[in-house]
């Protein structure tokens, strides 16, 4: 390497400010059109895709078994009928050629959503994702950009054993570049995949297909109630988008501030509910960007926070949420920051509620932090 | 443990013909004459010509004559132009091999003996067709004209760099000339090239994409998925393996070539190969010329095995005397291509040594011209871009971590 020597600074910018996205300045909710109907959430994700493709002639879906059959959850049903046969097909079985060609066709300028059959199989295309997509933009120097969607059904609690389970959100929130969303019902899994289509950045969307059919709030015992009683699943057919960066609080309270996504949002209120705390509970919905107003102002508040999610515990999300808030809230905090996460085990298939973290490992976690410490 | 009456098994480590102290041994390489191979029609199928993964094709003999029905029969004028760029590319490279020993980069990657490749298909597809490159492609920016002192800036990593500062020296990108962001990771880029055809096919445009792998890089998985996609929905696409029988350290035994060619890989999908002699301009000229057409009339991807062989060491953090004879290139049966283009021209009449002298020259001057430009701005140390610019483009828009983190740097 040649010897660092005293830099000439050439600014090339124009001195402006950058736009910056916070929660407050966020893209707002666009205004829903057409007739609210029930809809779970493979309807509403299929229902984003069908108004996203009869929308822009550049939006096109493709994965395995995506096409004719219409995706192995019904996610794509029907929209290659609707839509012809080059615009929602089948893809041979290969993640990274999925991505690939994806990432080649957002160079080109189409906006393409792809479908990883689970989660859990994404990892052969992580080098596309990780070297690639996140990075088009910022190595071309804007040149390149990779406006590209991956859609994936995710997380536990359906017996999916080792590899139908896993929830590997962590292992994007870490790569510069990407975006990672997660819904937690019909309503924000339509407007948040809309959003997605529409952002100019790769986004990684996990489908918790847990909740594909109805909320589950770990009480496995319980019969599961479907989606179309809950205030949730009334779904405008039209467009509309739920904008990216910012939380949903789905429950407020005083007394603990619950940061969740995905199934354990439906968990975290059940366990408070189980051990009666008052608790303020924050579906984030967005992991990147984070809407970290939202929690900030929720954990000074409430000054006490505990972090549930269904992935291992160690270097999981929750890490870096109980770090931002720790860094964030210190003076505000009155009990150490609790974690209930997925054991730092592979996801077992026989020992699936030992391991998958239900309401009575929250009310214990609500309780103990209630009580000032673990 | 073995079982009596059983064979024992061993496990074979392929090993090159020559290692250091060794005299260079080709031997073992069958080369068909120049004219020898027929060339087949556009609209041939894989199967009917899957002779052509095993030959190689040859337009310029001996006497540097260009024989045979690959002759793409090309007017002198751009053959001159050929030969200017490709002495254009190799005067590039020796001048920025020798800036990184000065020490005003810190990394370069040469394609000394490879430039027939780059420059040809650079001149032959449209700008507005996209090529997915590799490190080694650099013949494709020179022959469409991107400023020199635009690669350099890069090179330098200094204020005007069009990437920024960002990306390690020699990974260009230019999306206006068809240049594609260059990845240091292997392979990845043939995928996206097939993609980036599928979409102008979905589209109904005219536009084919144009990819290139190393023949060690066709180890990697990438390598497969391509040739699968591009099968599957006949891609308009031209996939090159450029074959130049090193990988850093490893020859291409390695790889898988020992047994096969890389071209005969694309048969097993059903895709149609052709194989080169990539020291002939006019070879490669015309080979590429029939995969263009093939691709611009919906009839899909060819593979095309540019065989040819790496001049200069892998990188400048590379030494070939370590793994390799140190005159094996010297010896290297298919010769140069910028002398065999040249001795062509010559047997024309269209060219003579005093106009190659006064080409070389020119390109010389040319060089050192972009160079003191270039240099002007700054060399790697003397200047770069904001240090504000490292914080942008992460995402079309800053997100709060990366304003709160650019204030933290006081930018």
């Amino acid at each position: 390497m040649a010897e660092q020597t005293t830099f000439t600074e050439v600014d090339r910018t124009d001195g402006v400010e950058p736009d910056m996205v916070t929660a407050s300045n966020a893209p707002a909710s666009t205004p829903a059109s057409g007739d609210v109907v029930p809809m779970n959430m493979i309807q509403a994700l299929n229902s984003a895709l069908d108004v996203k493709m009869a929308e822009d002639g550049n939006v096109l879906s493709f994965g395995e078994d995506a096409g004719y059959f219409g995706g192995v959850f019904r996610v794509t049903d029907q929209l290659q009928q609707k839509h012809g046969l080059t615009r929602s097909f089948d893809a041979p079985i290969s993640e990274c050629g999925i991505v690939a060609a994806a990432i080649g066709m957002g160079a080109y300028g189409l906006r393409p959503v792809v479908e990883i059959q689970f989660a859990d199989y994404i990892y052969p295309a992580y080098d596309q994702i990780v070297s690639e997509a996140a990075k088009l933009r910022y190595r071309s120097g804007g040149q390149f950009t990779s406006p590209i969607t991956v859609r994936s059904p995710y997380g536990g609690g359906i017996f999916g054993g080792q590899t139908h389970s896993q929830s590997p959100e962590s292992l994007f929130t870490h790569i510069a570049g990407l975006k990672v969303v997660v819904p937690s019902n019909p309503y924000d899994a339509k407007g948040l995949l809309t959003a997605c289509i529409e952002d100019d950045d790769p986004t990684i969307f996990f489908e918790p297909k847990r909740l594909y059919n109805g909320p589950f709030d770990g009480w496995h015992e319980k019969p599961v109630s479907p989606w179309k009683t809950q205030e949730f699943a009334q779904v405008p057919t039209g467009k509309y988008v739920e904008p990216i960066g910012k939380a949903r609080v789905m429950r407020e309270g005083n007394d603990v501030t619950i940061l969740a996504w995905g199934t354990m949002v439906w968990v975290s209120l059940a366990g408070a509910e189980h051990a009666g705390v008052d608790a303020e509970v924050i579906d984030l919905r967005t992991l990147v960007p984070l809407d970290i107003e939202t929690i900030e102002a929720s954990v000074k508040k409430t000054g006490r926070c505990v972090i549930v999610h269904e992935a291992p515990k160690t270097s999981g999300y929750g890490a870096e949420l109980s770090a931002l808030v720790q860094e964030r809230c210190f003076y505000h905090l009155e009990a150490p920051i609790a974690r209930v996460c997925g054991w730092d085990t592979p996801y077992p298939h026989a020992f699936e509620w030992e391991y998958f973290p239900g309401p009575q490992r929250v009310a214990d976690a609500l309780k103990a932090t209630m009580s000032g410490g673990r | 443990m073995k079982k009596p009456n059983t064979p024992q098994l061993s496990l074979r480590v392929p090993e090159p013909s020559g290692r250091p102290g060794d005299a260079p041994d080709f031997s073992h390489l069958r080369f068909d004459a120049a004219g020898a191979v027929d060339r087949p029609d556009v609209a041939s199928t894989p199967y009917e010509m899957r002779d052509h993964a095993f030959q190689l094709v040859r337009v310029l003999d001996d006497d540097g004559k260009a024989v045979g029905p690959w002759n793409p029969n090309l007017d002198p004028e751009t053959l001159r132009q050929g030969l200017k760029a490709m002495i254009l590319t190799r005067a590039f490279d020796d001048r920025m091999h020798r800036a990184h020993r000065q020490g005003k980069t810190s990394f370069y990657m040469k394609c000394t003996g490879e430039e027939a490749i780059a420059v040809a298909q650079g001149m032959i597809l449209r700008r507005e067709d996209m090529g997915f490159p590799t490190y080694r492609q650099q013949g494709l920016l020179i022959s469409r004209g991107y400023p020199l002192v635009e690669m350099m800036n890069q090179i330098y990593s200094n204020a005007s760099d069009p990437i920024k500062g960002r990306q390690l020296p020699i990974m260009y990108s230019s999306k206006e000339y068809g240049f594609f962001t260059i990845s240091g990771n292997l392979g990845t880029q043939v995928p996206q090239a097939v993609g980036w055809a599928m979409a102008s096919a979905y589209k109904g445009d005219d536009k084919i994409a144009i990819s290139w792998i190393g023949d060690g890089a066709t180890a990697e998985g990438d390598f497969h998925n391509a040739l699968t996609f591009a099968a599957v929905y006949r891609a308009p696409v031209i996939l090159n393996v450029v074959n130049n029988q090193w990988a850093i350290s490893s020859f291409m035994g390695i790889a898988g070539g020992l047994e096969t060619t890389f071209a005969s890989k694309a048969i097993g999908y059903g895709l149609p190969a052709l194989r080169v002699d990539g020291n002939d301009f006019l070879a490669v000229w015309a080979a590429t010329k029939w995969a263009e057409e093939r691709a611009r009339t919906n009839q899909g991807a060819t593979v095309i095995e540019l065989f040819t062989y790496r001049g200069a060491p892998h990188s400048t953090s590379d030494d070939p005397s370590r793994y390799r004879p140190g005159d094996e290139h010297e010896k290297w049966p298919l010769g140069d291509p910028v002398d065999r283009l040249k001795q062509h021209l010559i047997a024309l009449g269209e060219w003579s040594e005093a106009q190659q002298e006064e080409a070389e020259k020119d390109a010389v001057e040319q060089v050192r011209a972009a160079g003191k430009e270039s240099e002007a701005i700054g060399t790697l140390g003397q200047s770069r871009p904001s240090v504000k610019t490292m914080f942008e483009e992460v995402f079309a828009t800053e997100d709060w971590r990366l304003v709160e983190q650019r204030r933290e740097v006081g930018v």
